[in-house]
């Protein structure tokens, strides 16, 4: 089985041949290092999908390296819009700002009555592994490199709506630029979660506290609906007014 | 210069962290990777405190147990000390917002965590959060230190500490981004790089990284370690992945079985005697299988949803409808650093060390399920303010530059070395000889043999090297480190081992399969003086 990897030195896919059989891709890449190619760098650390090190694309879609089973003929290549370090390996040092930014934190606790129901309101929200797939997979970045992204997003919603924080409006004023307003609601980063989150959700769900908290929709604000226009032709919208 | 050091950015490493910075110290964690990708996020099971939220329970039960389970060789101290912190520990990170799973009770804060049964524990006592519960610890955590401004330097492998007069002074690293070696001056430093593990390559639950990079450390600074000895086999890794499958399986009801569909031990008894159980019916012929489908499938997507997914992704099995095949794996290691009661590394001044890398002496031969992530966080507080009360009492100068150059001179020595032998086979050998004869059960002869091949692979090291010459993220180059530190760890554990002619916890040997009264005490090695870098 063949599989072809990005190199970085040279910006071009290098061929590598391995033996058949089921393997997962970290495993294939182990190997290749072990017994082929030493200078073939690449990220790993559990091997069990939770330790969030080692994602990688292949065909163009966000996998765990730990956890995606190689098929021939294979593509795989660095995450995007995270600089590429060396080969597969990528510097995530801007993408974990945006939970700083994002204030994605517990800012004022209070104590609370938990109950299973609220437990199970974040669970799957908790289960994120920081793994950056989503951050490479939304296509926001590639016209707003400073958008705060869909794991920020995510975690920043987590403790939004955990009932022991009690400055909720703390975490909404830090999330509305280059924040909710800014994601398209395109759900690749829901598409490529290896761990089934959906940011997207999240995000619609900060947009609502966001309007309950006085914020709104600025592509919103500055559109006109103008002045009725009840002479017939068109639906009282305005034309010229930001659609 | 910065008051507390910390190298190591798991669980114990940021907790440290967090109350070294609420004393009013500077910190700054230095990782080999990101603090998320560390071990602690592999601890799934729970954590233990004596709350009493599901059934009756008291701190004196937890001692008593940890103590039973720790075979003689604990410090009672120790335990008491960290059993007794554990309900305080649990209410500080249920204030830091730890998703823990939940009770429908009524309670407020901690009385609504969810509490499971371990095994060797006489009480549901393990607070968790689903099967995830180091992973949410550890996230938590990490957000509460991006929240305190800690400062962090990721991706800096530990080379050396600083060492003058039997005082730490900081620490060389290689930033692994350019290839430098760079020095950090501290007044004091914590060391919380984790265990060892991943010696036995192949054979282990553990992350690559677990090399015992700060153990290594600590030896080659004239530092001591303890119990050595003492490896934790996880009784239920996926058989051809080594993947773990919590404890918790067992602890919510799940069966062990042979072939023939049969049980063959108490499932709830403490790992080591589970392990050999499993170990036993192996050597007959026997496959031993994880079974859990009388849990049905919405309890284990309820209780355990990590590993009905890893188990459908490694092993193509349904626990709902099928057997979970499995073996016993390297785990945990319970030996370390060698510490004192204020967790002070032995033999060094200015150096404390917590976590797995260290010997606390709070697990003893045989750690209780639920005792790492109470460890990590009740004793890491401890670490991070012992270090920042003797911080701030020493008047340190910072070291001169030789350490750094030293190393410098190392690295550039490994970077020119023409044609080098490829370490990577020796790495599998030795966890395969580790696995097979440092392992669930042992025996003396076979210590013996390991104790020669390991010496044989030593007398080549100087010959192997890595083939990557780039100076800039040479992972090459961290993985021959990483391997040079477990083969000077290797030995050591190999003549503990052959020392400790009993049987006790973890170490069973064939021919002295009981417990030695006069063998009720820590073994503690050295280096030879030669070999410390000083």
């Amino acid at each position: 089985m063949q599989i072809k990897i990005l190199r970085s030195h040279t910006n071009t896919h290098q061929l590598y041949t391995l033996p058949a059989g089921e393997i997962p891709l970290l495993n294939a890449l182990t190997y290749i290092k072990e017994t082929q190619d030493a200078t073939l760098t690449f990220s790993a650390g559990c091997r069990a999908s939770v330790c969030g090190t080692c994602a990688v694309r292949v065909n163009g879609r966000e996998e765990l390296s730990c956890s995606y089973k190689v098929k021939p003929g294979d593509i795989i290549e660095p995450l995007q819009y995270h600089p590429v370090l060396r080969d597969l390996k990528v510097d995530k040092n801007k993408a974990k700002e945006t939970l700083s930014k994002s204030t994605a934190w517990l800012h004022n606790a209070q104590d609370a009555s938990l109950t299973h129901t609220d437990e199970k309101l974040s669970e799957t929200q908790t289960d994120c592994i920081l793994c950056d797939s989503c951050y490479s997979a939304c296509p926001v970045f590639a016209v707003n490199p400073d958008f705060l992204g869909p794991f920020a997003l995510t975690r920043a919603y987590r403790y939004s709506s955990d009932k022991r924080e009690g400055s909720v409006k703390d975490i909404i004023d830090n999330i509305q630029s280059n924040g909710v307003w800014d994601c398209t609601l395109c759900g690749e980063c829901t598409a490529v979660c290896p761990k089934g989150i959906d940011p997207k959700m999240d995000i619609t769900m900060l947009r609502s506290t966001s309007v309950q908290e006085g914020y709104q929709d600025p592509s919103f604000a500055t559109q006109s609906f103008g002045t009725p226009d009840f002479g017939g032709g068109g639906f009282g919208f305005d034309p010229n007014a930001g659609f | 210069m910065v008051d507390v050091l910390i190298i190591g950015s798991g669980g114990a490493g940021l907790t440290a962290a967090l109350a070294a910075k609420k004393e009013g110290a500077t910190v700054t964690v230095v990782g080999k990777t990101y603090p998320t990708n560390s071990q602690t996020s592999m601890a799934q099971g729970g954590m233990n405190a004596a709350l009493g939220n599901v059934g009756e329970d008291n701190v004196n039960a937890h001692i008593a147990d940890t103590i039973k389970s720790a075979h003689g060789i604990c410090d009672e101290e120790m335990v008491r000390k960290m059993c007794t912190a554990a309900p305080d520990t649990i209410a500080w990170l249920e204030s830091l917002g730890v998703p823990f799973s939940r009770l429908d009770n009524g309670g407020m804060g901690p009385q609504t965590i969810a509490q499971r049964q371990m095994g060797g524990a006489s009480a549901k006592r393990a607070c968790y959060a689903q099967d995830y519960t180091g992973l949410k610890i550890l996230h938590t955590l990490y957000d509460t230190c991006l929240k305190e401004k800690i400062d962090f330097l990721h991706e800096h492998y530990l080379l050396n500490l600083i060492v003058e007069n039997e005082m730490v002074k900081g620490a060389t690293f290689l930033d692994i981004r350019t290839g430098e070696v760079k020095q950090i001056d501290a007044k004091s430093v914590i060391i919380a790089t984790g265990g060892y593990g991943s010696l036995y390559h192949g054979f282990t639950t553990n992350a690559y990284g677990s090399t015992g990079d700060g153990v290594a450390a600590v030896l080659r600074a004239g530092g001591s370690v303890s119990d050595m000895e003492f490896i934790q086999f996880h009784p239920t890794a996926l058989k051809h992945s080594c993947i773990l499958v919590s404890e918790s399986a067992r602890g919510e009801g799940g069966y062990l079985i042979n072939e023939s569909g049969k049980r063959f031990v108490d499932e709830l008894k403490p790992r080591d005697e589970v392990a050999r159980a499993i170990f036993s019916q192996m050597q007959e012929g026997e496959r031993v299988f994880l079974d859990v489908r009388h849990l049905g499938e919405a309890k284990l997507m309820e209780l355990l949803p990590q590993e009905v997914e890893l188990c459908k992704m490694h092993e193509h099995v349904d626990p709902s409808t099928e057997l979970i095949p499995i073996k016993p794996v390297a785990h945990y290691t319970m030996g370390g650093i060698d510490v004192d009661q204020a967790l002070k590394v032995n033999g060094l001044k200015g150096c404390f060390a917590v976590g797995e890398c260290s010997n606390a002496k709070v697990h003893g031969a045989n750690r209780l399920g639920g005792n790492s992530l109470l460890e990590i966080t009740a004793l890491g507080k401890f670490a991070g303010e012992n270090a920042c009360d003797y911080a701030r009492s020493s008047n340190i100068t910072p070291a001169d530059d030789s350490q750094q150059q030293k190393d410098a001179t190392q690295i550039e020595t490994l970077l020119s070395q023409e044609e080098p032998m490829n370490f990577y086979p020796y790495r599998e050998m030795l966890g395969n000889i580790f696995y097979e004869k440092v392992g669930i059960v042992r025996e003396n002869t076979q210590l013996r043999e390991t104790f020669n091949e390991v010496n044989s692979i030593q007398a080549i090291l100087n010959e192997m090297g890595i083939s990557d010459k780039n100076r800039e993220n040479n992972q090459n180059l961290v993985d021959f480190l990483e391997f040079q530190n477990a083969m000077l760890l290797a030995p050591l554990i190999i003549s503990a081992a052959i020392q400790r002619d009993e049987s006790r916890g973890a170490h069973y040997k064939v021919g002295f399969e009981e417990t030695n009264e006069i063998l009720q005490k820590q073994i503690v090695l050295q280096l030879e003086k030669e070999k410390v870098c000083r």
